[in-house]
């Protein structure tokens, strides 16, 4: 047992995890380009859900104390529209799992969380493209910003902070249920309840009684009032701590289990 | 055991009340082939995924390239090149970018990785489909590039789990060939199969694993020794009923003869080799049958295989030895 073969490549072990994170961003970004689901839920839906919410919508809501109704709507379809793209990463890693990239991931001397860490950059670089193409054509249609170009910033960096969270919790969902179908569907379904009983829409003081103490509660409610705040101006501090903490708690959570199913994950 | 590329002692594995692996011990030497056979559900593929550090044993231990698998895990990645059942290979890139993929997180520069992938879609035979997308691609192109990515750090031992499963036979002749060259080579080589034909053609060393168990062991001419003795293939002449012949030549060897009527054929299980001729000839001569083929040889590898795991084989085989029949129910890989 002692005469070690001499590693493949030539190195010991283990090759930098950052390395191997910016790899497996690589393939996925490429398959961004290449998978037509993929695409579409980067550009065709955002630009739809923009134009759709705005004008079928838009006529027939007021929100009262804000001026155009989509400086209210955006940032409400920004968390709609990451969260919709990330089902598909639940879909793509029961895809991998079922195909067995898995196991060859699994197989080779990388760290385990360079393979799900390398999913969520790329879908960080997708979230920002979503977003930078929400506001875009939100901009054209009269959306703007009120709070200046630091708040703005501060917009698009939580809305990619969301994707991350987004994306864990979708990696933890498909490694689970290991099956697309089941995962797309395990990702869309919480997205859609939470979306419609929060504030993304319409304010939260028009909703019935019983449902106001959800929706406040609602993680959409706090993260597109953060986004809100930001975009219109008035006190953020409160409303961005409340969001940095939702999503902080849902990284804490899903973060090590989602390494967890990874490292137990059998194809079979 | 220094020039052991692996090491397996007492592995065990249980998936909720299905045993997979029941004790298994083997070992590979450097540079030589392992084949692996047996049955679906024999516990094949749960031996290679904790060899190749997927999966941890619940007891015994095991050591690939001098590392202990489960402490050393990452020691043993480094090492190791993995094709597993399904052909592991991203669809929506080309073929060369996958391999270049996983060149680069075996640590290869990109250039290193770009040239050996180079090399090896060459010498697959891959180099004109290298530039498409591998959606694209056939079952067997596609098992193919699998087994290209899983060379391409050029591992000190390779695991190929039923790599030519779903080949055409023009495929897996291709890579019987490559498998071949690689092994000349010295590449250490474990190789499972279902196919009885692959393990004698590749394979250095056999062992035979059913229910989780090795249940023989050896070169493939010690299996077929293994078999009981040889066999006396006697064909009956067109319009005499090879059941008469088979009556005729009962009690003769070590075994009941299994009739194959289709083919009018007769194959007794024999032992004392060409002694036994006078006595066929004269139960031949008593019996007024005759013969149109009659020939002793040594048992193919498919009925030593059929002997020791006991599987049903077409008429009424060679019954299985008293081990076989001995498994308790519980112990088969049930479907879920």
């Amino acid at each position: 047992m002692t005469a070690a073969a001499q590693p493949a490549a030539g190195r010991g072990g283990r090759i930098p995890a950052r390395t191997s994170v910016m790899i497996i961003t690589g393939r996925n970004l490429r398959r961004l380009t290449r998978v037509p689901t993929l695409l579409v839920f980067a550009t065709v839906q955002p630009v739809l859900f923009v134009l759709l919410f705005t004008y079928a919508f838009g006529g027939a809501i007021h929100v009262p104390g804000t001026g155009r109704y989509i400086d209210f709507l955006l940032p409400g379809i920004v968390v709609l529209a990451i969260g919709f793209g990330a089902s598909q990463t639940g879909v793509a890693i029961a895809d991998d799992l079922s195909l067995g990239m898995v196991d060859r991931f699994r197989s080779l001397p990388i760290p385990g969380i360079a393979f799900l860490a390398g999913r969520v950059a790329a879908d960080a670089v997708r979230n920002l493209f979503v977003t930078g193409l929400m506001v875009g054509v939100g901009v054209a249609i009269g959306f703007r910003f009120h709070a200046g170009p630091a708040a703005a910033l501060a917009v698009v960096a939580l809305a990619v902070a969301t994707g991350v969270a987004f994306s864990w919790l979708n990696l933890l969902l498909g490694l689970a249920v290991k099956e697309s179908e089941s995962a797309g569907l395990a990702g869309l379904f919480p997205v859609v309840i939470l979306f419609f009983t929060s504030s993304a829409l319409v304010p939260v003081a028009t909703m019935p009684g019983w449902l106001q103490a959800f929706a406040r509660a609602n993680p959409v409610t706090v993260i597109t009032g953060a986004l809100r705040a930001l975009c219109l101006g008035g006190p953020t501090a409160r409303p961005v701590i409340q969001a940095a903490a939702w999503l902080a708690g849902l990284l804490v959570i899903t973060i090590p289990a989602a390494i967890a199913a990874y490292k137990r994950a059998a194809s079979a | 055991m220094a020039d052991m590329a692996v090491v397996a002692q007492g592995l065990g594995k249980r998936f909720g009340p299905v045993i997979a692996l029941d004790g298994v011990d083997l070992e590979l030497p450097a540079g030589t082939v392992l084949g692996v056979l047996g049955p679906n559900g024999a516990g094949k593929t749960t031996m290679v995924r904790i060899l190749a550090t997927l999966i941890r044993p619940d007891r015994g231990r095991a050591w690939v390239a001098g590392f202990d698998v489960s402490a050393r895990p990452d020691a043993v990645r480094a090492r190791i090149g993995l094709s597993g059942q399904y052909a592991a290979v991203d669809p929506f890139l080309t073929g060369l970018e996958n391999m270049v993929m996983i060149g680069r997180l075996y640590g290869m520069s990109a250039r290193q990785a770009r040239q050996r992938a180079a090399e090896l879609t060459e010498r697959l035979d891959l180099a004109s489909s290298a530039a498409r997308l591998v959606r694209t691609y056939s079952g067997g192109t596609r098992r193919r590039l699998d087994v290209a990515a899983s060379l391409l750090a050029a591992p000190a031992v390779l695991f190929l789990d039923e790599p030519t499963t779903g080949l055409d036979p023009q495929g897996r002749l291709a890579l019987w060939r490559v498998l071949g060259e690689l092994t000349a080579s010295g590449t250490s080589l474990l190789l499972t199969t279902q196919y009885i034909e692959e393990a004698e053609r590749l394979a250095t060393t056999i062992v035979i694993i059913a229910h989780g168990k090795v249940i023989a062991s050896g070169t493939p001419a010690q299996l077929r020794a293994g078999a009981g003795g040889d066999r006396l293939d006697a064909e009956s002449p067109p319009g005499q009923d090879p059941r008469r012949l088979a009556a005729a030549l009962a009690g003769l060897g070590t075994g009941e003869p299994t009739v194959d009527s289709a083919a009018g054929r007769v194959v007794v299980p024999v032992a004392g080799g060409a002694a036994i001729l006078p006595e066929v000839a004269a139960r031949l001569a008593a019996s007024g049958l005759t013969v149109s083929e009659l020939a002793l040889r040594r048992p193919t590898l498919q009925e030593a295989f059929l002997t020791l795991t006991g599987e049903p084989a077409a008429g009424p085989a060679d019954p299985p030895p008293a081990s076989a029949a001995a498994w308790p129910a519980s112990r088969t890989r049930s479907p879920k």
